[in-house]
């Protein structure tokens, strides 16, 4: 580890705190439906979508109907998605001459798009058309960020609001969360991204001759255009197959910076926005602040564990830490960094190859999908995730000052405690079920690029990043067989709509509920002991259940690797 | 108070009973009310059979193995052990509260009517019966007043000291057993026959065990059993793991890790948890209709508490003679005292102790003055005394003036103006006159509880709002208030004005504990969120309540909170508790569990057990010992302190999380040592 990598993290930290607050605070206007400074751009336009859409403004909807309206659009999002890609062929926008993607294929890229987990078990520049990339994958970028980021909206109110039935409205929500907050970030983004060289065109791929006299295709396209969305939204599906360790998505030190700050923006700032509407920013800093301890923590064993390098790599007499696998541009510092933001985010672009990371250093990004995503967490699903832990983390210990647990002013009981455990039950059952059934079946087994632990860490990656909807993968796994394109598929759907309905149904529970008022005797929620509580439950509930899992997996590989020990 | 009688938790009386309890519970009904224990027998049962059939076929580990199987039945056993031994406990708090039951005689009409009167013990008394209840008689049980009027001494169970009036027809008509008539004559009807007395119906819940699970014991379980499921799914997927590395795991390891990850030290002592919270209540003298009572106490934000005998002594006392103008005090002295002489009452006594005090007029015999007492009667409101044709009156101001009747004059002006100022001040009045003339005032004090400042303190720091509830005016009221240290008051209180105090808090979220004991309480009583109805009330006050104070002492409101807190507590710090465990175990048996086929894992074996099946062993050891070491914190409570939330939760989290995380890694490497040292493993 060197002092300038330390400043780069500290550095990139320093930029998303400062952000937390102004952006907390214009989002927390959006949802709230008051006039911001983008209303004279939007307004006009906002409403026609109402008026297209047949809903009003004014329209509340029951915890059930803001759901069912979820699932609905979600649903349609992965019927238009399946059918773009199987007809792509025939489609218009297709200078590559794509052909159209296979069943099972499309089947999971359709719902790796919805379910805001961009598990790509294709190339990009090789498998889709210009059409499919705008229209399929751009327009789902941005909507199933919105949906995300809807539940959470629904869910603060669920706080903020007392005695109520209505969570308030799915569509407007959606709508304006892509109205005034994706769209304006993006079309800034890109344009700074294309002044640093981010292609956006509509060309065929162009074919150079390279020194050595060789031919080489040239990939291209509309990048810029779904590369400030991918991050912004915490989609991370990249345009071309190395995702933004190619230098046409991630062409400079400018551009990562854009990359990873865009990744946490929202998140973090959902946190303020949870504060600002329940009345009291400290409840969001707490909040934000067990995310940026394991975070930090996270960075910490991720960094050290690269920078420490492969011991047998050392032995021949390579110094240094391991570089293989990562951007010589980015360097190990930024790497380490981009993987855990990436991971602790739902996000799941990389500039590295995760596979290629140490041992300890691959786990990191696991447990960070494994706890759930919720360090700052994908777009909304970050703040609702680390919300269920809160439930928990109340109800366990806030017997402890002799109260029935209370958070907010809402009193936690049963229906909350069922919901938020039928949520929490969801990935290590999908992560760890889908795992044990693929390391035992041929068909997994085959698709393992490194036999032992190595190996058995890839297939857990690759259904801990789909269950988690990150969508990044260790490598190695060649994932696109009907098998994993089925099971990771169905891993996404269960791993967003098993977790959404309970977080809703909770929601709505916690909506008709009257507040109590704080007292001294209250549970505080905003200082360092709730933090530090907070932080041991996410660890505790949500870390224990994969230790065996994570024992034979990466653990063993790290001592294996110390001993000298190759599988 | 009676809590001195509580029966220590060694007690043999209760041990071994709870012993044979604990082996009735494996029935698998009573099992199945505990989602965790549940699950713990039926692996148990499961391991059992393949104990047997390892038995049969002949194995090479069926020493560890038999040695798993039973720490996994002594898991459920000590589980159902904790169960009993709180039950035991209340059952024998039911035994000593048959005992203190007190045998009164009761006159009984058997004509209903007329004054022939039978005299038959208390407890043979049936309900519809008519008795007969003359001055200083006890009344023998519960009953409605059907005919006559008079006051009724209710300071011994209340602490109210002025005698209230019962009579027929109207909400003042229901009189309780053990009160005593201090005047006239009534004839009582009586309600509540012996064996349907609160004591008895205290008894049998204490003894039933008919108990409702609590709603944050519900909430607790569905986490418990969340919790379960998760590491359900974490151990069913390790064999997998293991046959993709090329080796296999037996299911007897499975289980132990099953068992000791899932939370069972929580889930074993859950409901002792519960019951020996209702039994602390029951010790107090206190009976909860329901487990939700004992919860909402714990969370109450609002306490009404009556004045008298809550935050003033019940007795008011006399502090100064205020004659008027023209009349020696020592003179209104004089009279107060021969006028106090014969009354028995403590505010009586305290005016003949300060004559004494004041002005040294030593007490006179009454015979030899030939003087006649005439008692306070609740038309009269006065008493006093005739002799030599003298008469010296003291009683309420207005009923004296009416006496003297001077219709206006400066005297009765002068004596009302003092009366007025006794009023603000916070005291009470009474006015003396002899012969028809006035003399002056005597000055009663409320006198404020020692230490019950400090104890508003502490409520307040608890978060708790205190309201002080009044008849007096609010003058008075705001120096009683201001005196006691109380957040708030409520003066002129009448039951409109108290239900609506209470429906505006709760309005704003809060729950509001108050105790009432008349028919206008009942409203209240039912509206607040928790109800402490005194045993002295009336039926429909008791009705109406979801506890019911025994000892009729208001100022329990105050220690049922605690008693409230202290239950949420312990389930709280035990839950914190078993959850941290887990590190440790996790420590113990993952490197036991790969070492076979996965060498390295050695090296996670921080505690350096001796060998995988001694590592294996000692956690699930731990496991079922940690039951049987925190049945005795279970059963007492966690203690509660008045400090604040913030530093109870960081005490506990240091206490029950840390401490939870830290002991089971010293505990397992203990038994280690011990069965290492023993060959057991």
């Amino acid at each position: 580890m060197t002092i300038n990598g330390w400043i780069q993290i500290l550095l990139y930290c320093g930029i998303i705190i400062a952000l937390v607050k102004p952006l907390g605070g214009y989002m927390t206007r959006v949802f709230n439906g008051e006039r911001t400074l983008l209303s004279f751009v939007f307004r006009p336009l906002e409403r026609g979508v109402y008026r297209l859409a047949g809903t009003s403004e004014g329209e509340e909807q029951h915890w059930k109907t803001y759901t069912a309206a979820l699932l609905f659009f979600s649903l349609a999002g992965i019927a238009v998605l399946y059918l773009l890609q199987r007809f792509q062929g025939g489609l218009p926008f297709n200078p590559a001459d794509m052909p159209s993607v296979a069943p099972d294929l499309a089947f999971n890229t359709a719902v790796s798009f919805v379910t805001n987990t961009n598990w790509q078990a294709y190339g990009g520049e090789s498998s889709l058309s210009y059409l499919t990339q705008m229209a399929g994958m751009t327009v789902q970028n941005f909507v199933s960020a919105a949906s995300g980021i809807a539940i959470a909206v629904a869910l603060i109110r669920a706080f903020s609001r007392k005695s109520m039935q209505t969570l308030g409205n799915f569509w407007v929500d959606l709508t304006r969360t892509v109205l005034y907050i994706l769209l304006p970030i993006c079309v800034i983004g890109t344009i700074v991204l294309v002044w640093q060289g981010v292609p956006q065109n509509l060309n065929a791929y162009t074919t150079a001759t390279t020194l050595e006299g060789a031919q080489q295709v040239i990939a291209q396209g509309p990048v810029a255009s779904q590369m400030m969305i991918k991050h912004l939204g915490t989609n991370g599906g990249g345009f071309f197959n190395v995702n933004a360790a190619h230098p046409f998505e991630n062409p400079s030190a400018i551009t990562n910076l854009i990359h990873m700050i865009a990744i946490f923006s929202i998140g973090g700032a959902l946190t303020n926005v949870f504060g600002r509407m329940v009345g009291n920013e400290r409840q969001g800093w707490a909040i934000f602040a067990a995310m940026g301890v394991l975070f930090i923590a996270g960075v910490a064993v991720c960094y050290w564990a690269e920078a420490a390098g492969n011991p047998i790599v050392q032995a021949l007499g390579l110094e240094g830490g391991n570089l293989e696998g990562k951007e010589a541009r980015f360097g190990i510092a930024l790497s380490a960094l981009f993987a855990v933001i990436t991971t602790a985010a739902s996000c799941g672009a990389v500039i590295a190859m995760h596979d290629s990371f140490t041992a300890l250093g691959s786990m990191i990004p696991m447990i960070n999908m494994m706890l759930g995503e919720i360090v700052i967490g994908g777009v909304g699903a970050g703040l609702y995730g680390m919300l269920l832990f809160v439930v928990v983390s109340i109800f366990v210990a806030g017997l402890m000052v002799g109260r029935t647990p209370e958070y907010i002013g809402k009193k936690i009981e049963a229906k909350e405690v069922k919901m938020a455990m039928l949520a929490l039950l969801i990935l290590p059952l999908v992560m760890l079920g889908f795992t044990a059934i693929a390391v035992v079946l041929e068909t997994g087994v085959s698709s393992m690029a490194n036999p032992g632990p190595r190996g058995f860490s890839e297939v857990l990656y690759a259904y801990v990043s789909a269950a988690a909807n990150n969508g990044s993968a260790l490598g190695g796994l060649s994932a696109n067989t009907p098998w994993y394109n089925i099971t990771l598929g169905l891993a996404m759907l269960i791993g967003r709509f098993a977790m959404i309905v309970p977080v809703m149904a909770m929601a709505g529970s916690l909506v008709a509920k009257k507040a109590v008022p704080a007292s001294s005797g209250t549970f505080p929620t905003t200082g360092p002991l709730f933090v530090g509580l907070l932080v041991g439950v996410v660890l505790i509930f949500g870390g224990l259940e994969f230790f065996p899992a994570l024992a034979v997996g990466p653990i063993v590989e790290h001592l294996a690797t110390i001993a000298g020990q190759t599988f | 108070m009676s809590q001195s009688k509580s029966a220590s938790l060694l007690d043999a009386r209760i041990l071994v009973p709870a012993l044979t309890g604990a082996l009735r519970k494996l029935d698998p009904r009573s099992l199945a009310k505990n989602p965790v224990m549940f699950v713990v027998a039926v692996v148990a049962a499961l391991t059992t059979v393949l104990l047997v059939k390892d038995f049969i076929v002949g194995s090479q580990s069926l020493g560890f193995s038999f040695q798993i199987v039973l720490w996994l039945w002594f898991t459920v056993l000590f589980a159902n052990f904790a169960e009993a031994v709180a039950e035991g406990r209340g059952k024998a708090q039911a035994d000593s509260l048959r005992r203190t039951r007190t045998e009164t005689q009761a006159k009984l009409l058997p004509s209903g009517a007329g004054s022939d009167f039978k005299t038959v013990p208390g407890t043979s008394l049936k309900v519809g019966d008519v008795v007969l209840v003359e001055a200083g008689d006890i009344i023998p049980s519960d009953g409605e007043v059907i005919e006559g009027v008079a006051s009724v001494n209710e300071a011994a169970i209340t602490g109210e000291s002025a005698p209230v009036i019962r009579e027929s027809g109207g909400d003042r008509s229901a009189v309780t057993g053990g009160t005593q008539v201090l005047s006239d004559v009534i004839r009582v009807r009586i309600t509540a026959a012996a064996g349907s007395t609160f004591i008895d119906r205290m008894i049998s819940l204490v003894e039933g065990a008919e108990r409702q699970k609590t709603p944050n014991e519900i909430a607790l379980n569905i986490l418990l059993a969340g919790m379960t499921l998760v590491f359900t799914f974490a151990v069913v997927t390790i064999p997998s793991f293991a046959a993709y590395a090329g080796g296999s795991i037996s299911v007897i390891v499975l289980v132990a890790l099953f068992v000791t990850l899932i939370p069972t030290t929580i889930g074993a002592l859950l409901s002792a948890i519960g019951i020996a919270g209702m039994d602390r209540l029951v010790r107090f003298n206190v009976l909860a209709m329901s487990g939700r009572a004992v919860e909402a106490a714990g969370d109450v934000d609002t306490l009404l508490l009556d004045k008298t005998g809550t935050i003033t002594l019940g007795n008011r006392q006399a502090t100064e003679f205020r004659p008027i103008s023209g009349v020696e005090a020592a003179d209104l002295a004089d009279a107060a005292q021969l006028a106090s002489l014969a009354d028995e009452t403590p505010e009586g006594r305290s005016i003949v102790v300060l004559a004494k005090e004041k002005y040294g007029i030593r007490a006179r015999d009454m015979a030899s003055l030939n003087a006649t007492f005439v008692p306070f009667t609740a038309q009269s409101r006065m008493s006093g005394v005739d002799f030599d044709g003298s008469s010296i009156r003291k009683g309420a101001v207005d009923s004296v003036l009416k006496n003297v009747a001077l219709g206006g004059s400066a005297e009765e002006r002068e004596t009302q103006a003092i009366a007025d100022e006794i009023a603000k001040a916070g005291g009470t009045p009474l006015a003396v006159s002899r012969d028809g003339r006035l003399l002056g005032v005597i000055y009663l004090k409320d006198i404020v509880k020692g230490g019950i400042r400090e104890r508003f303190a502490e409520l307040r720091k608890m978060g708790i709002r205190t309201v002080m509830i009044t008849g007096d005016n609010p003058m008075t009221a705001a120096a009683i208030a201001a005196e006691a240290g109380v957040d708030d008051f409520l003066a002129q209180a009448t039951p409109e004005m108290k239900l609506a105090l209470i429906r505006d808090e709760q309005a704003k979220g809060k729950l509001v504990a108050m105790c009432g004991d008349g028919t206008n309480d009942a409203p209240a009583l039912a509206q607040a969120d928790v109800g402490v109805a005194m045993n002295t009330g009336t039926v429909a006050a008791r009705e109406a309540g979801n506890m019911v104070d025994l000892d009729s002492d208001p100022t329990k409101l105050i220690e049922i909170v605690e008693i409230g807190k202290q239950l949420l507590m312990t389930r709280g710090a035990l839950t914190t508790f078993s959850i941290a465990n887990d590190v440790a175990k996790y420590f113990a048996i993952i490197p036991a569990m790969f070492l076979a086929f996965y060498p390295q894992l050695g090296a996670l074996n921080i505690m350096g057990l001796a060998t995988p099946e001694s590592a294996i062993l000692s956690a699930i050891i731990f496991n079922a010992l940690i039951i049987v070491a925190l049945i005795p914190l279970s059963l007492r409570g966690v203690k509660y302190r008045a400090v604040g939330a913030g530093a109870l939760l960081s005490r506990n989290l240091l206490i029950y999380g840390l401490g939870g995380i830290v002991v089971p890694f010293v505990g397992i490497k203990v038994i280690d040592l011990a069965i290492t040292a023993l060959g057991l493993a």
